[in-house]
């Protein structure tokens, strides 16, 4: 198919009905209304349905009803609407439910704002809900990206029967850039078929039961180990990132991902018009994390830098990368406001100039 | 080679339209492009803004903070923009809607009376086509013929607009040729 | 060969429950299994279960089911039918999963009209945790929750679901129950019969409340519970139809001026 000038959100979604999902089930939150909003005339379209639920609650419910009839179906929402389906994105995980989640980050805590974020790494990242569970979380820098990834993502879902979220702030819901949908995409993973589903039972196979209970505690831990060594496999093999520019003799690596890695990179092509060797390391998986991928960058650089629409929530994971302490220095903007390339040079002449202050840890 | 634009105007005077279709017909020229509208509480009604980058290479930042050109179409948005145009760089101003002069002298200035034009042409909603059309004669940043191509693609549905809206999108681009003739058009003085 | 007069219906698994002694879930569970055997859909059905008393019931229905969250079953079946309209989807809820934190849910779907059967429970109490007041306890009735007796000037009244179902427009078929006696259990099943004959004709979203007894939670024993039920609950919770998709529409549309 030839290029089309697309909104994130309308990326997304036809992603969604490009990978067979005909399924969509959500509730309105700003900024990522226009995901719903064209899949409710898109969905009919192609024979599916879409329905406004009640709540987020109600919508990844909605979720795991479908998911468990053997279909692809996704919801996406925003941070608050996220937290409100943290419950039932754990019962998915439980009952291995692939269920696909996009969620437009905005900023918080509480109601917060709706313009762009990243303040849900951790959210996203560490566990979401209750229970011992992981989600593997794809983070777009661009809408083509976003479009690619929503794809994958259902392949991924279904290949480790676990939900997997798309992660993007508010840029990737409300820009526009060229998307092109490849007619010959093939899936990402052999899928086998979903023996599993729960279809109605014509006693050609055990009986299928969708479920997330298990009363008895060495069944229970035979369950959680089997998700562990999901969890494991995911680590091995799913860990996605990027780097760019002299990641073999920096003088500083940069850590970012999503859009603000866009804006990082302007930086370093600048800086390095000016001299100035610059890397960055960008987690495409926000988990499973790149960890090895920032060791080894960060080991050939003078200096680390992360800059992320957060607190630092970042932070903890790329510590944890490098394997011995090590300064970081950090850039951030929050609250909706967004990281300029200006700041970031500024930012990495100051870590130059030895003017920067070291993120400190207690 | 990249170019990279705020529009920004009152809600309703086509800014996000312009922007979007300026970022297709640069996709039609086969250069990478973002579109990056400002959203949120200000979208209702008040001024809304859109950044449209044009490159030849993938865009990096879709966020420009000091952009190649700013085109303001009213008063708060020259307030609001005016300090963040590169040295060098590009301001349109709506004469027809903006009284006062840009008070820089290090960036190229290009008064387009964009309403005035789109009134005598019987167009008056065409104002924002006549700004579009000063952008591009100015700054040569995608080609005419693709700029006529999303026009009539965009009015498709409603072709008794096309050609008026061509008409006041040319009479913008002479503008915008005879500023970048001119020695004005040239560095900044 | 001896005639076998009474066996097990082919939708019922041959498990033994983990029911209480005089708890009439065991019986609702089995009208619901002969309606869906006798309807012919077994090997088309799929079952939701709540959190409650009955949230092992996937393990006493002999067809595929889902397990859902804490009042959400109706957004899990209509998950289901959505995906698969073909099957033939009912949730089983209780009080506290339907009435109270499910309470969005139930109402959503009927006013959606989702094309699935919902069998919902009312005993009255919570059961499984462990006897705390309930949307639809009675009052003065004493629970551990509200240990004087249900105080309506404190918690108001109980929840008549059926009849807050049934102000809804969109058509559906809404009928209260009983399984407090033999007959009230045949008068159940033929609601049951009812509304999953709706469903499967594709015609609307049906609900069947059943009145059920707790004599665990009750303090009661299975005799003296049956008797509670009828004494205390049925003038409370009138039995009978109260919606069909061919009535008379209770909420019309205002008029033209």
């Amino acid at each position: 198919m030839a290029k089309k000038l697309m909104k994130g959100a309308e990326a997304i979604g036809e992603a969604a009905v490009q990978a067979g999902c005909h399924l969509f089930f959500g509730y309105p939150i700003t900024p990522q209304n226009e995901i719903p909003e064209y899949l409710s005339s898109r969905m009919p379209q192609v024979g599916g349905a879409f329905v406004q639920a009640e709540s987020e609650v109600a919508s990844i419910n909605m979720l795991y009803g479908a998911a468990g009839a053997g279909e692809r179906v996704m919801t996406s929402s925003s941070s608050p609407g996220i937290s409100l389906m943290a419950e039932g994105i754990s019962y998915c995980a439980g009952a291995e439910l692939p269920v696909v989640i996009v969620n437009i980050m905005r900023a918080g805590p509480g109601l917060g704002g709706i313009l762009p974020s990243q303040a849900d790494y951790f959210q996203t990242t560490k566990g979401m809900a209750h229970g011992d569970f992981r989600l593997l979380a794809l983070a777009p820098w661009s809408i083509q990206e976003a479009a690619d990834l929503v794809q994958d993502a259902f392949d991924l879902a279904d290949y480790y029967r676990n939900p997997v979220m798309v992660v993007g702030d508010g840029l990737i819901g409300q820009m526009m850039e060229p998307v092109e949908f490849y007619e010959d995409r093939q899936p990402i993973k052999e899928l086998p078929p979903k023996t599993w589903a729960s279809t109605g039972w014509k006693r050609d196979r055990p009986k299928a039961i969708i479920n997330s209970l298990f009363l008895d505690p060495a069944e229970l831990e035979r369950h959680n180990f089997h998700l562990k060594e999901k969890y494991d496999l995911m680590e091995r093999d799913e860990v996605r990132f990027a780097t760019y520019g002299a990641v073999d003799s920096a003088d500083v690596v940069i850590i970012a991902y999503g859009t603000v890695a866009r804006v990082c990179l302007s930086a370093i092509e600048a800086l390095e018009q000016e001299g100035i060797k610059v890397a960055m390391v960008r987690p495409i998986t926000l988990w499973p994390f790149p960890y090895k991928a920032v060791r080894e960058v960060a080991s050939k650089a003078k200096d680390i830098l992360v800059v992320e629409l957060s607190t630092g929530q970042m932070i903890e994971d790329v510590r944890l990368a490098l394997h011995r302490p090590r300064p970081i220095h950090f850039h951030c903007r929050l609250g909706g406001m967004l990281v300029s390339p200006e700041e970031v040079i500024d930012k990495v002449k100051a870590i130059k100039a030895g003017t920067s202050e070291e993120v400190q840890h207690a | 080679m990249q170019n990279d634009v705020i529009m920004a105007g009152f809600g309703g005077q086509g800014i996000l339209l312009i922007g979007k279709m300026l970022a297709y017909a640069g996709m039609q020229d086969g250069k990478e492009v973002s579109w990056l509208p400002s959203y949120g509480p200000e979208m209702r009604g008040g001024t809304c803004n859109c950044t449209v980058v044009i490159s030849d290479k993938p865009v990096g930042s879709p966020v420009i903070q000091n952009p190649g050109a700013v085109l303001a179409m009213n008063l708060p948005s020259l307030e609001k923009f005016e300090a963040d145009v590169r040295p060098g760089g590009y301001l349109l101003i709506n004469t027809s809607l903006i009284e006062r002069a840009c008070k820089r002298d290090d960036i190229r200035i290009i008064d387009v009376p964009a309403n005035t034009i789109a009134q005598d042409l019987g167009n008056p909603r065409g104002a924002n086509m006549v700004a579009l059309g000063a952008y591009v004669g100015a700054t040569g940043a995608v080609s005419m013929e693709q700029v006529e191509a999303v026009v009539r693609q965009t009015f498709a549905a409603k072709p008794s607009v096309i050609d008026v809206n061509l008409e006041a999108l040319h009479k913008g681009y002479d503008l915008g040729r005879e500023f970048a003739a001119t020695a004005s058009g040239g560095a900044a003085s | 060969m001896p005639e076998a007069v009474f066996v097990r219906p082919d939708s019922l698994s041959d498990v033994s429950t983990h029911y209480c002694p005089g708890c009439t879930h065991g019986i609702i569970h089995r009208l619901v299994a002969e309606v869906i055997d006798e309807l012919g859909i077994r090997d088309r059905t799929v079952g939701v279960a709540p959190v409650g008393c009955s949230v092992l019931a996937y393990n006493y229905f002999d067809c595929d089911f889902h397990e859902a969250a804490h009042g959400r079953a109706p957004a899990v079946a209509t998950g289901i039918k959505r995906a698969r309209p073909d099957l033939a989807v009912f949730s089983y809820q209780g009080d506290g999963d339907l009435a109270s934190i499910g309470m969005a849910e139930i109402v959503h779907c009927a006013n959606r009209g989702e094309k699935i059967t919902v069998v919902f429970v009312n005993n009255a109490i919570y059961g499984m945790t462990g006897g705390q007041m309930a949307p639809t306890t009675m009052p003065g009735q004493v629970a551990t929750t509200c240990q004087m007796g249900r105080d309506v000037d404190l918690v108001g009244h109980p929840i008549r679901v059926a009849e807050l179902i049934s102000t809804l427009r969109t058509p559906a078929f809404i009928a209260r129950a009983s399984s407090h006696s033999p007959l009230a259990a045949v008068n159940a099943k033929e609601m049951l019969r009812r509304a999953f004959t709706y469903q499967v004709e594709e015609r609307c979203f049906s609900l069947v409340e059943v009145l059920s007894t707790c004599p665990t939670n009750w303090g009661l024993t299975p005799a003296e519970s049956t008797e509670w039920l009828e004494k205390t609950m049925l003038p409370y919770y009138p039995l009978g139809v109260f919606k069909t998709p061919d009535g008379d529409d209770r909420a019309p549309l205002p008029r033209k001026p």
